[in-house]
């Protein structure tokens, strides 16, 4: 293989070599070298498939624009799809592959698509594909599919880490070219704190590949020294390898540190990629322009490139594109590239000008004015050209430039619209405030002294800070598309739109450039359109006879590049998604054995397994051995809001539907809550501690939200309540302690006081101590139906408190309960819980409805007394249980009566809980039933045609067991 | 979005929760006469493009709960008050 | 123009050069009998239905910008009938069996896929959710599975089962939900419509609202007065603007809902999937892109754009579902402002003024609901009243008491 490597120069380090292969073949290269630039020193042009022809395709850019040279990167779990390869540093040992072919990327099969070009125009697929009907799903779309997307991703876990980090700063400067690096050491010698960022491996932007004259020095050396001063600044932060993909409200930044990505695999300190939120007083854009393709025959063949990356593989990277080239213009840039080229001793063939007038300095190479490329010939490698005179000329490689487009992006981002400026054909970034502003050729300015001088400005500075420099003269004629050109002439590269799919399009009445991308997908690639997307725009102008201003560009939205998942998600993946919050008795469940689980962020114990018990059994001997002994559960989720001041009994008489102001201090009482649209929002107990101090407390699904509703009710609906209230879950370990032995148990852990009915009677609440002095407060409240307490200590005691529980039981047998055996208990006795409190149900709906006071204004009383929240066929709380005895139940089976068949239309409701009862020895059950209370007894159908079961069952009342409660005052 | 909390200064959007439009004002009586009103407080919204003052809350911060001005076209906020400053002057305006 | 195969080859053996346009654009006419605002899924739908299934052609659908350029344009093109209360659930079976057929129907290939829709579950309580809405599905003879975790992990093996923070369950499976192109569904209907005598009429936003004795007599618009005798409202994130125009206020606020798409990629997971642990959904579309979502950003919002931290929210939630996604890149996102209502569904009614009705309040719901919506306002509009399978979606159900809240969360719209 011949190499194309230059002799001398470039940003290359030739002392050390590196090696990689791409599809399978073994390479060399050097450090400074992205995959790109290697493989074309390598004489490798071919690098990808397009989407839907399946085309042959080469590197086109030199940059993140890139849509045709797209690899799977790396191997494994380490896998990804789409990387450009003009973006990828060279590092010792890459793999790589092309995609989108088979069963390689020289013979590929798919290119047999290019034979039906013809037919598979824009949209063909909408009117084809639909007979037969069933075919759709079976055979043409699994078909397109297979042949569609690019390239394949890694499905096992990335092994690789990622970070989140803020940055503030009085500017962000974005890129790094002259306008950049001028804005930043103007606002940086001024004092302002500058983040300056870069997608570049290294700072300096085009400087890299460009031969410029600046302060006497070569543009190089200037930007090095800039580079040089600016890192030595304390109140400036570098950051190469760093895209900024969006601009979002309050100017505020996204963007991606590429840590780790020019390593084969990072290190385990530190991090593959670094997501940056920056937080900027101003910012200025300062990206640069991009350059843009030419619509023409042929120039999507491998071996055409825009004019600027063919300088750039040379300066910069010391690679030649080939040993011959033609460049083909319609402005001056395109010089450039003939005069460098042959400095680098590569053979320029000509210049095909499409100006007539044009009177650049050509460097000794030839120039043909006026004329234009028709076609390139050649197939996977360039051969050589056709001029719309049919002259033939031989080259190996072709440069185009078709002028230069700001590169507007992010200065769109928040919905303002580009404007078209005629004089270099290209679309400027609007006007977006001072808190945003363009500078340099992101601004339009085509000459580096125009650049510089608006760096400065921009930098705060004034123009005349800048350095003197050398200019390159700048001017154009649009040339959008060679329309004598008879062969295929690409728009978008990637997803393979050609010049004629853009009037078909409007022929069909997808005229707007909105529904020009949609029914085409120009623009819609991985590179977004920031090659295709102005050529595409003029084209519909001229097809639908308007200017490019009434066309318009579709809308800029984020991302500026890709940005990989991993780099969004940070370190919050796998068991770090979200936080784990663990109760203060958690030590102490574990250490019973306790099988523990999620609820909301917490863990709860769910069941404390012996031997081989599955749940079932572990909860049942549970709930017997504290239905006849004593049992302790741990119920510190329970949200707990200490309210204290002298409004206190006020603020919650207008939060409950029931009242507490009449509350005796010492007492517990439950609550109920509705929603302003008066369905039930939430219940539980709350207590008088003293005249002016309550403590509530909330179910643990809605502690949060109860907060949030007390300071919304108290802050922005009665201000003048004198009420203070503060979340005191975490700092109490509760525990409840149920059981006709619960109070002999706690009777030996308490201090100083004899419990019994006069001292704590049922709904008191006490504030003691046990231990010997550990504070607590005793509640004799029940969920269980069993005499029962529920006793708080300060978090930190809460271990030792039950351990010491666990002790003082011991003679009674005492078990630990979790949340299973609790459920269970609960619907025995008919409690509602979560699955009756649905968001829909009315106080009355779970026979609570006598709770709701008449003689008070509170949340929700209002809309409570609509006619469709009080209707007597609303489905209310009811028992159910099986007409077979031995029949199991399951939550989510629906109810029918019993003659009627299956439908909507007939449900009646449905079952909301159940548990098998062991004291009772089988199923039983809630449920919510239509006009459910007046069907007691009543033998309805079990519906669950989702586990294809079909049962009967009898309508009961709630409580199931102990329907006297005697077991409470017992 | 950066909201600039009276209590805390500037913070991104992500400490606060919405709550929506702090214009409807809750009735006072429960008289069955005024259900159209309560109807109209719980239920309608003017939703409008443009300036929309709302209640949010600074729940990952100070938890006050606060009203906020903001255009709901382009996002731009005006101001921000408590909501307590906010009812109080509407009381106050009413009184 | 018939499309169909045939037709491709005749038309590639003539160049491309004689395919008729998909529709016309006509100037608006004077009057018409039925206007329709919003040419957005549900506008058209509303019209083509109007002219096939009752004969009304003198029809004009008015969209402000160019067509499809709201909602129907910017979803996640999911589609599903797995709802559970008896006001929704007919209906949105209803806009399925539509789905089905839609593309013989409407003569468009909209690439209607019914891949399966996935719900996951973390918890027994949403197992028990699921099993409460399955069996709702299947008491009405609608399509649905529960299965356990085994079985999810069976259909998609590269999902977090062994170190997640929220272990899957299960899930309920709707196969017969998948997704659709949801351009193509507005081009297909449009299309027809059109074909069908009813003028499309793009860049033309309605200002104005004319009521003459509480009747509806026409609508001030970008391109002058049109009159009609019945006014039909599509206009899904933009309801209450347009309602205000004729003094109402809705149940509505408008939020701004983001979604996403990724590079393409070769088949990486076949069917729509709803992770339960957090917010995110996601399918893969024909062209490769993974299309996801998650949540509201919070927000009452016009803006048709979003904030970074319900990315960062969204794609957490898809990386801890699917680990592999971290490689993955993200292409774009964008938003679109859904008409929220106060229970989480829509309504579809005729109002107090002669002549005028409301079609709104799809929340992030109403893609799926594109042909059963169209088919049932074109009902009410052209029979004046209600068809039964819209009868529960009346604006007065709030003040009644009657709402449709599937999600139980209330009069608190960016909570549905
Ligand atoms: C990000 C996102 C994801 C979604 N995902 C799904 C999904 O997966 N599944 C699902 O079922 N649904 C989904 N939806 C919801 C669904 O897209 C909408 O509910 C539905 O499209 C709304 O109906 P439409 O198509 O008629 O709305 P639109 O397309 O918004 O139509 C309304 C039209 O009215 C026009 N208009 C407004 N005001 C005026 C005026 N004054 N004069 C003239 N014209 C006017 C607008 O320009 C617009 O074109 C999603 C929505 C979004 C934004
Ligand atoms: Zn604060």
């Amino acid at each position: 293989m011949t190499s194309f490597r230059l002799e001398k120069g470039g940003l290359i380090d030739r002392a050390a070599s590196l090696s990689f292969s791409f599809d399978g073949k073994g390479f060399t290269g050097h450090p400074g070298d992205t995959l790109a630039s290697a493989l074309i020193a390598n004489g490798v042009h071919l690098m990808g498939r397009s989407f839907k022809y399946h085309r042959p395709r080469g590197v086109i850019s030199a940059g993140s624009s890139e849509p045709n040279a797209l690899v799977e990167l790396r191997e494994g779990a380490r896998q990804e799809a789409n990387t450009r390869a003009t973006m990828i540093e060279l590092y010792e040992g890459l793999v790589a592959k092309s995609q989108n072919r088979w069963p390689s990327l020289a013979f590929d099969v798919g290119a047999i698509n290019s034979l039906a070009a013809s037919m598979f125009v824009a949209g063909f697929y909408y009117k084809t594909f639909m007979w037969p009907k069933s075919f759709w799903e079976k055979i043409y779309e699994p078909l397109i599919r297979r042949a569609a997307g690019l390239g394949s991703a890694a499905k096992e876990a990335d092994p690789d880490k990622y970070e989140k980090a803020y940055a503030h700063g009085d500017l962000l400067v974005i890129g790094s070219g002259p306008a950049g690096l001028m804005a930043a050491l103007t606002a940086a010698r001024l004092g302002a704190r500058v983040i300056l960022a870069d997608e570049g491996t290294r700072l300096g932007g085009s400087l890299l590949f460009e031969n410029e004259e600046i302060d006497g020095k070569s543009g190089l050396d200037w930007a090095n020294s800039a580079i040089a001063e600016l890192a030595s600044m304390p109140n400036v932060t570098l950051m190469p390898r760093t895209t900024v993909f969006g601009w979002y409200d309050g100017n505020i930044f996204g963007a991606v540190e590429r840590v780790n990505d020019h390593v084969l695999a990072p290190s385990p300190y530190e991090p593959r990629q670094r997501y940056w939120r920056v937080i900027a007083k101003r910012a200025v854009l300062a990206v640069g322009a991009e350059e843009r393709p030419i619509v023409f025959g042929g120039n999507d063949v491998p071996g055409v490139m825009l004019a600027s990356a063919m300088r750039a593989y040379a300066n910069r990277y010391a690679a030649a594109a080939g040993k011959a080239a033609v460049v083909f213009t319609n402005n001056d840039s395109g010089y450039r590239t003939a005069r460098d080229m042959r400095t680098h001793g590569v053979r320029v063939e000509v210049i095909v000008d499409s100006r007539a007038d044009s009177r650049v300095e050509a460097g000794g190479v030839p120039v043909i004015r006026g004329r234009k490329i028709v076609d390139v010939k050649g197939g996977k490698g360039v051969a050589g050209i056709e001029l719309d005179d049919h002259m033939h000329i031989g080259c190996d490689t072709v440069a185009m430039s078709g002028g230069w487009s700001p590169i507007v992006n992010l200065a769109c981002h928040r919905g303002a619209r580009p404007k078209w400026d005629a004089t270099i054909a290209g679309f400027v970034p609007p006007d977006t405030g001072e808190s945003f502003v363009a500078a340099g050729s992101a601004a339009g300015r085509m000459l580096l002294s125009e650049c510089l001088a608006d760096g400065a400005a921009k930098g705060g500075g004034k123009p005349s800070d800048a350095p003197k420099c050398r200019d390159e003269t700048y001017a154009i004629k649009a040339l959008w598309w060679v329309k004598e050109s008879k062969t295929k002439a690409f728009v978008d590269y990637q997803n393979d739109v050609s010049v004629k799919d853009l009037p078909l399009a409007a022929r069909e009445g997808y005229s707007d450039i909105e529904l020009v991308k949609r029914y085409t997908t120009t623009g819609m690639a991985t590179d977004q359109g920031k090659l295709g997307n102005v050529n595409a725009i003029a084209i519909l102008a001229e097809a639908t006879g308007k200017t490019i201003e009434q066309v318009g560009t579709t809308t800029f939205r984020p991302y500026y590049t890709p940005v990989a998942f991993g780099a969004f998600a940070g370190p919050f993946v796998g068991r770090h998604f979200q936080p784990t919050r663990k109760t203060p008795l958690s030590d102490w469940a574990e250490e019973q054995g306790a099988v523990f689980v999620e609820t909301g962020l917490w863990m709860r114990s769910s069941w404390f397994p012996r031997a081989d018990e599955d749940w079932l059994a572990s909860a049942t001997r549970e709930v017997l051995a504290t239905r006849s002994g004593v049992g302790i559960c741990d119920v510190s989720t329970l949200g707990k809001i200490d309210v204290q001041g002298k409004d206190a009994g006020a603020f919650l008489d207008k939060l409950y539907c029931n009242t507490f102001s009449t509350l005796p201090v010492g007492k517990a009482r439950y609550g109920l809550m509705l929603r302003e649209d008066g369905i039930v929002f939430d219940d539980g107990t709350t207590s008088r501690l003293a005249d002016d101090h309550f403590l509530m407390t909330t179910t643990t699904a809605n502690a949060a939200r109860v907060m949030s509703h007390m300071e919304f009710c108290h802050q922005a609906l009665w201000p003048d309540l004198d009420v203070q209230y503060v979340s005191v879950t975490e700092q109490w370990g509760q525990m409840a302690v149920a059981g006709p032995r619960s109070r002999a148990t706690l009777q030996k852990i308490v201090d100083g006081v004899t419990l019994n009915d006069e001292t704590v009677p049922y709904m008191a609440a006490k504030e003691l101590t046990i231990l010997g002095g550990i504070p607590a407060r005793l509640f004799r409240i029940s969920f269980s139906g069993e005499h029962a307490y529920e006793l708080a200590v300060p978090a930190d005691y809460a271990n030792m408190a039950a351990r010491a529980l666990m002790q003082a039981g011991e003679e009674f047998g005492i078990v630990p309960y979790g949340v299973e055996a609790l459920s269970i208990m609960r619907i025995e006795k008919g409690h509602v819980a979560g699955g009756e409190l649905n968001g829909t149900t009315t106080a009355a709906d779970l026979g609570l409805g006598k709770m709701m006071s008449t003689k008070k204004d509170y949340i929700g009383r209002m809309m409570a007394m609509r006619e469709g929240l009080t209707d007597a066929n609303r489905q209310c709380v009811v028992g159910i249980r099986p007409f077979h005895r031995s029949d199991r139940l399951r939550s989510g089976s629906h109810f029918l009566k019993r003659g009627d068949a299956p439908s909507i239309a007939n449900d009646q409701g449905y079952i909301t809980s159940v548990a098998f009862s062991p004291m009772l020895g089988q199923w039983v059950g809630l449920a919510l039933l239509a006009n459910g209370r007046a069907r007691i007894g009543e033998m309805v159908k079990i519906f669950d045609g989702l586990r294809g079961i079909h049962q009967y069952g009898v309508i009961c009342e709630p409580m199931h067991f102990d329907r006297e409660n005697a077991r409470l005052h017992a | 979005m950066l909201i600039k909390c009276p209590h805390c200064g500037a913070r991104p959007v992500e400490e606060y929760t919405f709550l929506g439009d702090a214009r409807p004002q809750r009735p006072t009586s429960n008289d069955p006469s005024t259900m159209e009103q309560w109807f109209d407080y719980v239920y309608l919204r003017d939703n409008p493009k443009g300036r929309f003052d709302e209640y949010v809350q600074h729940s990952g911060g100070c938890r006050a709960w606060l009203v906020v001005s903001r255009n709901t076209a382009t996002h731009e906020i005006h101001g921000t008050v408590t909501a307590r400053d906010w009812t109080k002057s509407r009381q106050g305006a009413k009184a | 123009m018939k499309y169909s195969v045939f037709s491709l080859i005749r038309n590639t053996l003539s160049g491309h050069r004689n395919w008729a346009p998909a529709w016309r654009a006509p100037e608006p006419k004077t009057s018409y009998d039925v206007v329709i605002v919003g040419g957005g899924g549900h506008g058209l739908s509303t019209a083509y239905y109007l002219a096939k299934e009752h004969g009304l052609t003198n029809v004009a659908v008015l969209e402000k910008g160019w067509l499809g350029s709201g909602n129907i344009g910017r979803n996640t093109t999911i589609i599903r009938s797995n709802y559970m209360l008896p006001g929704n659930n007919p209906f949105y079976e209803w806009s399925m069996k539509l789905w089905e057929g839609l593309e013989q129907d409407f003569n468009f290939n909209a690439m209607v896929s019914q891949r399966g829709v996935l719900n996951l579950c973390h918890t027994d309580a949403q197992r028990d959710a699921f099993a409460r809405r399955g069996n709702a599905m299947r008491i009405d003879g609608v399509d649905a599975e529960l299965l356990d975790a085994q079985d999810v992990r069976e259909m998609y093996p590269f999902f977090d089962f062994d170190s997640p923070r929220f272990p899957i369950k299960g899930g309920l499976l709707q196969r017969r939900g998948g997704t659709v192109r949801h351009d193509a569904v507005a081009w297909g209907y449009a299309r027809g419509a059109d074909s069908r005598g009813v003028d499309i009429i793009q860049n033309c936003e309605v200002t104005g609202i004319r009521i003459d004795n509480g009747k509806v007599t026409g609508v001030d618009t970008s391109r002058g007065f049109i009159g009609c005798s019945k006014l039909g409202l599509a206009a899904a994130g933009n309801s209450s603007e347009v309602a205000a125009l004729a003094g109402m206020k809705l149940p509505i606020e408008s939020h701004v809902l983001q979604a996403f798409v990724s590079e393409g990629l070769k088949p990486y997971i076949d069917g729509v999937v709803t992770f339960g642990a957090g917010h995110f959904y996601v399918s893969q579309s024909d062209k490769g892109g993974l299309v996801f979502g998650g949540d509201l950003d919070g927000y009452n919002s016009y803006a048709r754009r979003g904030n970074l931290p319900m990315v960062e929210h969204v794609i957490e939630a898809g990386v801890a579902m699917i680990p592999g996604l971290a490689r993955v890149r993200v292409l774009r996102s964008w938003g679109g402002i859904m008409d929220m209502s106060m229970d989480g569904s829509p309504i579809i009614d005729k109002t107090h003024i002669d002549g005028l009705y409301l079609n709104c309040g799809w929340c992030y719901g109403g893609f799926k609901a594109t042909p059963a919506s169209g088919w049932c306002f074109a009902h009410t509009i052209a029979r004046d009243e209600a068809h039964g399978l819209n009868a529960a979606f009346r604006l007065n159900r709030f003040r009644r008491g009657y709402m449709i809240d599937e999600k139980g969360q209330g009069a608190t719209p960016n909570l549905h």
